[in-house]
């Protein structure tokens, strides 16, 4: 990793916290993404969350066209694998009650146990998928 | 302007300054994430810098924001509240982990991809959004919320 790539992810991660504190400050409310998705989906309140996915999506898609060849778009990855993943996200965060966002940021900068429990789980669990996905079985890119 | 006008404003401009972090970082790119993971391949600390960037930031947000009376437009603070450490959160952590390493992504940069890569958005949103309600009938279930 190059020194500009080192800029660019602890800028990006200080825009992150940034979001993240704004939304405590502004709204009283925690940044977990999948929360805020459920929320948006069958919650009350509903509002706001879908202005801050709105506003994420559109801010997202206008950096990838400015910036060309800064993302790389993946195209080669498994459909199954894919779909088997996304299956065990939506049901691992509604088990766990948060994702990366809600208990790796949020739940951290509140000191709170469960979700140092959680991240460390979901860290770990991510490491050795990782390994035996890629590196044993040979199954993803 | 009204208290519902602004809370819309504010959720819409943080949640571009979210996505702006996340597309400058290249969360977007869910191989970065997964080369993260990959210790014993082509590492890329990358998706580590972010969280130390992030929690840099937040860490001392936090402390400022919450120990304010109350929010600038909501009357409180809705923190949450659950400290039970149990099989559940350790479970649905694992379930979540597996997915998370199996194909690089988590719900945040999923979102965020929603246009340029609508086809991988679509193959593992879908099943996602399936995934929270299945969760809920679960929790439903075996922990009776």
């Amino acid at each position: 990793m190059s020194q500009g790539g080192i800029v660019y992810a602890l800028a990006g991660g200080a825009l992150i916290g940034l979001s993240t504190v704004g939304l405590m400050l502004a709204l009283g409310r925690v940044a977990g993404l999948s929360g805020i998705m459920k929320a948006a989906l069958w919650g009350s309140d509903r509002a706001w969350r879908i202005a801050f996915l709105a506003g994420l999506v559109v801010a997202a898609t206008i950096y990838f066209y400015t910036h060309p060849g800064h993302i790389q778009v993946r195209t080669n990855f498994p459909a199954g694998w894919l779909a088997l993943a996304g299956l065990l996200v939506g049901i691992g965060v509604t088990l766990g009650n948060g994702c990366t966002s809600g208990h790796g940021i949020c739940g951290l900068s509140r000191f709170s146990v469960r979700s140092l429990v959680a991240t460390l789980t979901f860290f770990s669990v991510a490491l050795l998928t990782r390994y035996v996905a890629h590196h044993v079985l040979g199954i993803v890119p | 302007m009204s208290a519902q006008s602004k809370k819309i404003l504010w959720a819409g401009v943080l949640g571009a300054l979210f996505g702006l972090g996340l597309a400058m970082s290249k969360m977007l790119d869910p191989q970065v994430a997964l080369d993260f993971f990959d210790l014993s391949g082509h590492f890329n600390p990358m998706l580590g810098l972010v969280f130390v960037g992030a929690l840099a930031v937040s860490l001392v947000g936090y402390r400022i924001a919450t120990n304010r009376p109350k929010p600038l437009i909501e009357n409180r603070f809705h923190i949450p509240t659950n400290t039970t450490i149990d099989k559940r959160l350790v479970i649905g952590a694992a379930l979540f982990g597996i997915g998370w390493g199996l194909a690089g992504y988590c719900p945040a940069p999923l979102v965020g991809t929603v246009f340029f890569n609508w086809k991988e958005a679509l193959i593992f949103g879908v099943p996602m959004v399936a995934g929270f309600w299945i969760g809920k009938r679960l929790v439903k279930r075996f922990w009776g919320t």
